[in-house]
């Protein structure tokens, strides 16, 4: 019988498998944006569930502080990517192409 | 015992604050921020030398819950590197940034990265060096952005895109680290660290992730036209700092948390990726047309001496020539760092001037800019490598090292790159002189073109004739 974190764990690599493998392929700016968080989500869900100790005892706290630290970074960034995107379409509109 | 490591995170992140909040004063407070978080990287220098090294950790918690700091003698160094090149950045910028909205934009960014790059080299943690990662590229990556132009701001994407899929690889083997360890301490996991797969998976992703930021051939694809496309002071800011922290993370990474897991095999492909990036960045600097371009492909190539340092650093046995090669490190890394701002700081100049860098009409250069024209050449003497530059006995070490241990091929790649490096940088010099008439003065952009020699003359004659005290320093801690 599978255990649950193991069940987690699989599925975080799974999605940090297909995030990785968009990221190079994809050319699209965003898709390679959602690329690049699925990929992290994938990451975060091997972290949190290295956290579980069974079901009699408390998770470890410590790599759920990590991942959330983890996940306000990627919205920073992904802030920033989609900013930067938008900078780009709006300059292509303008007819500047230096 | 001491606030000088905090006081080097802190002051550069309330400067980028209050620059923030006040712009109209953003310049005055960045070149003060900047004075005042120099004065602490030299009060713990101090410390170092005489200590040894210092730690400490914040906010009175135990360790383990505290976040903590180390500063060691590599560590004090590259604060060191950072506080005086950007300190004639900043000197430079407050001329070259002109109107005052660019440089309300300028100064918190770059005080922010700042902050970022002293944190990364003082953090004695795992996790935080995520977060110092992450902040140092954000703000590189607006930093990048900052000229509003197409392909500066396609530069920044691209950069942004590949720094986020780096830290991601490093943050993985974080968490494979802790899942195996139970610390995110350095040092605990040093000395905890068994040979199995779980580590050396954790090893192939976090050096990944990293050489992907340090711009290792082949995945150097990204920095030429970032570096190429930034302010001339941010360009210099990301090939002369930017690189080199995550050069100095490998280092560290390899030395202290993998040393038992690293395999001749792996030390011997990161040799051989250094000695590919050498020949072919030198090769691509050589055939360049514009002036930041050779500067952006030069560093992938210096980048490369780095890594063949790294490779014989695990091949050489441990004593003597490890301390030759560790010093030879870190020399060829100082060397570059000043002469690389110096080069990007003195282009500016000439791209102001003459509204170009394209190399093939840089004639009378020489006549126009005197005081320039002599910093490139001074920079181009380090990055050749000639005496009496830093990058001389830098490279005379790896050189006798690679003899030591037979690995001729590394000998004959380094001496094909000083000879490429003394084309491209030539190529440079022989356009820049023509027989257009002299300018009345040498130095014609005082604020501007004293940043540039200073960097160069450091990088040239203080680090070749005086880097005695790295190896003397090497010898006593170990």
């Amino acid at each position: 019988m599978l255990e649950t974190s193991t069940l987690y764990g699989l599925l975080g690599i799974v999605l940090a498998s297909l995030g990785l493998h968009a990221v190079i392929l994809q050319t699209d700016t965003l898709r390679r944006v959602l690329a690049i968080n699925i990929l992290g989500v994938g990451v975060f869900l091997v972290f949190i569930a290295t956290a579980y100790n069974g079901p009699d005892a408390a998770p470890d706290p410590v790599p759920h502080a990590l991942v959330l630290t983890g996940i306000v970074v990627a919205v920073a960034a992904t802030a920033l990517a989609l900013a930067l995107r938008r900078r780009l379409e709006s300059s292509a509109e303008d007819g500047d192409d230096e | 015992m001491n606030e000088a490591m905090a006081l080097t995170i802190a002051l550069p992140l309330f400067g980028a604050l209050a620059a923030a909040a006040w712009p109209g004063r953003s310049s005055v407070i960045g070149i003060l921020s900047v004075l005042l978080s120099g004065a602490a990287v030299t009060w713990l220098f101090t410390l170092v030398m005489t200590h040894g090294e210092a730690y400490q950790l914040l906010g009175g918690w135990q360790a383990g819950l505290a976040i903590a700091l180390h500063a060691d003698f590599l560590a004090a160094v590259m604060l060191l590197l950072t506080a005086l090149v950007a300190l004639a950045i900043s000197v430079y910028a407050t001329c070259y940034f002109r109107s005052p909205r660019d440089a309300a934009r300028f100064w918190p960014l770059w005080l922010l990265l700042l902050a970022a790059l002293n944190g990364l080299f003082l953090s004695a943690d795992l996790f935080n060096l995520y977060v110092t990662l992450e902040l140092l590229g954000l703000s590189a990556v607006a930093l990048t952005a900052l000229s509003g132009k197409r392909a500066a701001i396609r530069a920044a994407l691209r950069y942004l895109l590949v720094g986020l899929l780096g830290s991601l690889g490093y943050l993985a083997g974080v968490a494979i680290l802790y899942t195996g360890f139970g610390t995110l301490d350095m040092q605990q996991v040093g000395e905890r660290i068994a040979v199995d797969p779980a580590s050396e998976i954790a090893l192939i992703l976090m050096t990944g992730g990293l050489l992907l930021k340090t711009a290792l051939f082949p995945l150097h694809f990204w920095l030429p036209a970032a570096h190429s496309n930034a302010p001339a002071p941010v360009s210099a800011a990301l090939s002369a700092l930017v690189v080199k922290a995550g050069f100095y993370l490998v280092l560290r990474l390899w030395t202290e948390v993998f040393a038992e897991a690293i395999s001749p095999q792996g030390a011997m492909l990161i040799g051989l990726l250094g000695c590919a990036a050498i020949i072919w960045g030198s090769w691509q600097a050589l055939k360049a047309e514009r002036l930041k371009l050779l500067a952006a492909y030069s560093t992938v190539a210096q980048l490369g001496y780095l890594f063949v340092g790294l490779m014989l650093l695990f091949t050489t046995p441990m004593g003597q020539d490890y301390e030759l090669v560790l010093g030879a490190i870190m020399l060829m890394a100082l060397t570059h760092g000043f002469a690389k701002s110096s080069l990007f700081l003195a282009i500016g100049v000439v791209q102001q001037r003459a509204g170009h860098d394209r190399i093939a009409e840089l004639d009378g250069t020489s006549q126009r800019l005197p005081a320039t024209t002599f910093a490139i050449a001074l920079a181009g003497t380090a990055l050749i490598g000639l005496p009496p530059s830093g990058a001389f006995l830098g490279k005379w070490h790896l050189l006798s090292a690679s003899i030591d241990a037979g690995q001729w091929l590394l000998v004959l790649v380094m001496s094909i790159g000083s000879l490429l490096a003394a084309a491209y940088v030539f190529r440079v010099l022989g356009h820049a002189f023509g027989n257009a008439a002299f300018a009345s003065r040498p130095v014609n952009m005082a604020l501007q073109e004293w940043p540039a020699l200073a960097l160069g003359l450091v990088a040239t004659l203080l680090l070749g004739l005086g880097s005695h005290w790295i190896w003397a320093f090497l010898e006593i801690s170990s």
